[in-house]
């Protein structure tokens, strides 16, 4: 009996370490710092983020009876399964599975907004949205402008889960916003997490333009905050202070928030320093009252985003800062992004803009 | 020769009746005698009717599956048997088995934590072997990622796809693409991209470089499955390999799924064959689970595709017995009986065993001893690939560009400075070192 508890327990360290092991290559870059404040009164309940998500898009289907949702593999929920129960609960002809095409996707839900409907498109990952970029350049972007106001496809919401999830690679990581950033009339938005997902989703499906909504994939259920019930929306084109200091200004989206929240803190801790942290939110149209104003209070400026650095969406903030706060500033701007290669597989760690290559640019902006 | 590989393409049965079928008039819209007129246009040559009739998917009849073997491995049309030697055999047999195992086990060690990601091919391995085997070695192969029996019977050792999979120094990918992406140049495998149907276009680019090539003796093949074959990438693929003349066998494993779209939520009209005629291209439907049907298939289309600089498309028609990957739960949209029903009576190994069995050259014995080498094979590889470090963290910025511009290597520097500064917040000891 004694050999054998010794047996099975031998068995079970072998599987905790198995599992120490695993978590360990995948453990993330980050820790999760949930949202405390409500965007509005009343009732909440625990959501992550992919529930978050499957809410808002459950309000849609419910009180707007032109709304659909669809894409590959939708009609079981979605690889990610953010349209779980969706189909079930609003039928197959709201939410349901498209063929395997991006390009299709993107046009097919430019002609349902254009024809009246409200259509919230998903694409599987955001690194395969490019096939479809040329209907989401050339026409959902432009089509207002080029019918001089008489068309317009604002009822198409794009979503495509995006950014480094600790193992995904070159095609399942990638950050694609700074593609669409260069595209007026586009709307490009990322949540931190759920409360800001739900929002910010409602607004991009109600908003009269196109809308692309990247999804921090690593998010979906690692992410868990107490979101409200009801429906509310949150504003588009404007970005969040999320802690206040006076030393710099820390700026990122999506999962890097969460770097840069870190960040402020081990600065407090280690350098004493305190920093004003703003989660951009709006990556196009973008908040650069929010920023500037920031900016010119603390004089240092650190933006850090996951995509590449060359051209990523920093050197448009980068640059508009510069121009906007010139006098103001104590130390060039910096930038801590993914370096100028494809997202690799195993180099994750030493690829992404971590909170210790943040730390070390904040330090540097200090001591400039 | 053009002639004789045209000719022999039509011996075969399903060939001959799909043939009969695309030329008979019934599907036609009818012509009245001696009112016989042609029209010119550029777009269109063919005759004037006053009859208005619509055309669908019950307009022709279904393309036929051709088949060599019977469930129960014996051989329907004795002609039908290629002759292949037995020690081919044997080895398309013991790939197969190596396939499998390769599949149950990196499946399980995904599960344990040990690889990020995995894939299986159940279902789909009389696909891979029986191409691999027709083809010629040095033809050039576009995969899709559902291929890994090709790589193993071209000679990629399970060494080198496990290494690949864990990423490790000796991963000739060098640790920067997920598991199960595959390459390998002196072996004519092109490295597998994830992004679906990339490398269809691709393939028919190569097969028209090839053409170009004096005394060409060699095809493209591309694989792709009935989901990829929805995509833009796709059709432009068809049309570009019809009208620029390129030797390329466009080979889809049709296997019911993508991810959990069933093909009848993919398509409608009759899979992905009917396309082939449409736009002018050869094209067969063969059982995938049947390796030596897809064997004479392929055989025959890369005859054709080399003798007359024309594609081939072949539909491999299958079930993908696995969930899509380790990402994915089947049974969240499909029932375990359903799928219960493709792993016995179908499944291309159960096939091909019988039928080696029944030529005598095939018995439990060897069925066993195959089973634990190749086990043995697998489990011995893992636990080496395991013990290997992963390549120097620099390999993240080589081979971007051929040469590395100022701007890369400054980054190089910086990282190389940030790293000695925080040596202990990265996993250095896992990495190879200067």
């Amino acid at each position: 009996m004694a050999s054998l508890v010794t047996k099975k327990s031998g068995l079970f360290v072998r599987l905790v370490k198995n599992v120490n092991d695993c978590t360990k290559r995948l453990s993330s870059h980050f820790i999760y710092y949930p949202d405390n404040e409500k965007p509005v009164e009343g009732e909440t309940t625990k959501m992550n983020m992919m529930q978050a998500i499957n809410n808002a898009m459950d309000l849609t289907l419910k009180t707007d009876p032109t709304a659909v949702v669809f894409g590959e593999d939708v009609a079981f929920g979605g690889v990610f399964r953010c349209a779980l129960g969706l189909q079930e609960k609003y039928g197959k002809e709201r939410v349901f599975n498209t063929p395997l095409c991006e390009q299709g996707i993107a046009g097919f839900g430019i002609g349902l907004a254009t024809a009246g409907a409200t259509a919230i498109a998903e694409i599987q990952f955001a690194d395969y949205i490019f096939p479809a970029f040329d209907q989401i350049i050339n026409e959902a972007a432009k089509i207002r402008y080029r019918s001089g106001g008489l068309f317009d496809c604002g009822a198409l919401t794009i979503r495509a889960p995006s950014g480094a999830v600790g193992h995904g690679g070159l095609y399942h990581s990638q950050s694609p916003e700074a593609f669409f950033a260069h595209v007026p009339g586009l709307r490009v938005v990322v949540p931190r997490g759920p409360i800001t997902a739900k929002g910010l989703l409602l607004s991009c499906i109600r908003e009269r333009d196109p809308c692309l909504f990247l999804e921090p994939k690593i998010l979906y259920r690692s992410a868990t905050e107490e979101v409200p019930v009801e429906d509310y929306t949150l504003p588009l084109g404007k970005a969040q202070v999320l802690r206040q200091g006076d030393a710099a200004t820390l700026i990122g989206w999506g999962t890097q928030v969460h770097v840069l929240l870190e960040v402020a803190q081990m600065a407090e801790e280690k350098l004493g320093v305190k920093c004003d942290v703003i989660d951009l939110q709006s990556i196009l149209p973008w908040d650069e009252d929010t920023v500037c104003n920031s900016v010119k209070k603390t004089g240092r400026c650190v933006i850090a985003h996951e995509a590449p650095l060359t051209s990523g969406f920093g050197a448009e903030l980068a640059a508009t800062i510069q121009e906007e706060c010139f006098l103001h500033l104590e130390a060039p701007v910096s930038r801590v992004a993914g370096w100028d290669a494809p997202f690799p597989h195993v180099f994750e760690p030493f690829y992404l803009p971590d909170k210790w290559r943040c730390l070390q640019a904040l330090t540097d902006t200090l001591h400039y | 020769m053009a002639l004789k590989a045209g000719a022999s393409v039509l011996r075969l049965n399903a060939l001959r009746s799909a043939a009969v079928r695309l030329l008979s008039t019934h599907t036609r819209p009818e012509v009245e005698q001696n009112k016989t007129k042609y029209a010119e246009f550029p777009g269109a040559k063919a005759p004037y009717v006053t009859e208005m009739k619509f055309l669908n998917e019950t307009s022709y009849d279904p393309i036929p599956i051709y088949r060599v073997l019977d469930n129960d491995g014996s051989v329907i049309e004795k002609r039908e048997e290629p002759s292949i030697d037995k020690e081919e055999l044997i080895n398309m047999y013991k790939t197969m088995v190596q396939i499998t195992q390769l599949d149950k086990i990196l499946y399980e060690s995904q599960r344990q934590g040990r690889i990020s990601f995995y894939m299986t091919n159940y279902g789909e391995e009389g696909i891979h072997i029986g191409t691999a085997a027709a083809l010629d070695a040095r033809d050039l192969v576009f995969c899709q990622y559902r291929e890994v029996g090709v790589f193993l019977y071209r000679g990629v050792t399970v060494t080198e796809l496990i290494n690949q999979c864990y990423g490790n120094h000796e991963d000739s990918g060098k640790g920067r693409s997920m598991p199960i992406h595959y390459g390998d140049k002196q072996r004519h495998l092109v490295t597998i991209s994830s992004p679906l149907g990339t490398q269809i276009p691709q393939a028919v680019g190569a097969a028209y470089a090839l053409k170009r090539q004096p005394n060409n003796d060699r095809c493209v093949i591309c694989f792709f499955g009935d989901g990829a074959a929805s995509e833009g990438d796709a059709f432009a693929a068809f049309n570009f390999a019809a009208t620029l003349d390129c030797p390329v066998v466009l080979f889809c494993r049709n296997n019911g799924y993508a991810i959990s779209t069933p093909t009848s939520e993919q398509y409608k009209g009759d899979g992905i064959a009917a396309r082939g005629p449409s736009l002018g291209i050869r094209t067969v439907r063969v059982d995938g689970t049947d390796t030596l049907a897809v064997y004479n298939a392929v055989k025959q289309a890369r005859e054709f595709a080399i003798a007359n600089n024309k594609p081939v498309l072949i539909e491999a028609m299958c079930y993908r017995v696995g969930h899509h990957s380790t990402s994915d739960d089947s049974t969240a949209y499909r029932s375990v009986e359903e799928i219960q029903k493709w792993t016995k009576d179908e499944s291309p190994l159960q096939k091909f065993k019988l039928y080696l069995e029944s030529k005598g050259i095939w018995d439990e014995d060897a069925e066993k001893s195959a089973l634990k080498e190749s086990r043995n094979t697998v489990v011995r590889t893992m636990q080496d690939a395991e013990k290997k470090k992963m390549p120097h963290w620099k390999e993240m910025l080589e081979d971007v560009y051929y040469d590395m511009p100022p701007r890369i290597q400054k980054q190089m520097q910086q990282m190389e400075e940030h790293l000695k500064k925080y040596p202990d917040k990265y996993p250095l000891d896992r990495f190879q070192t200067d």
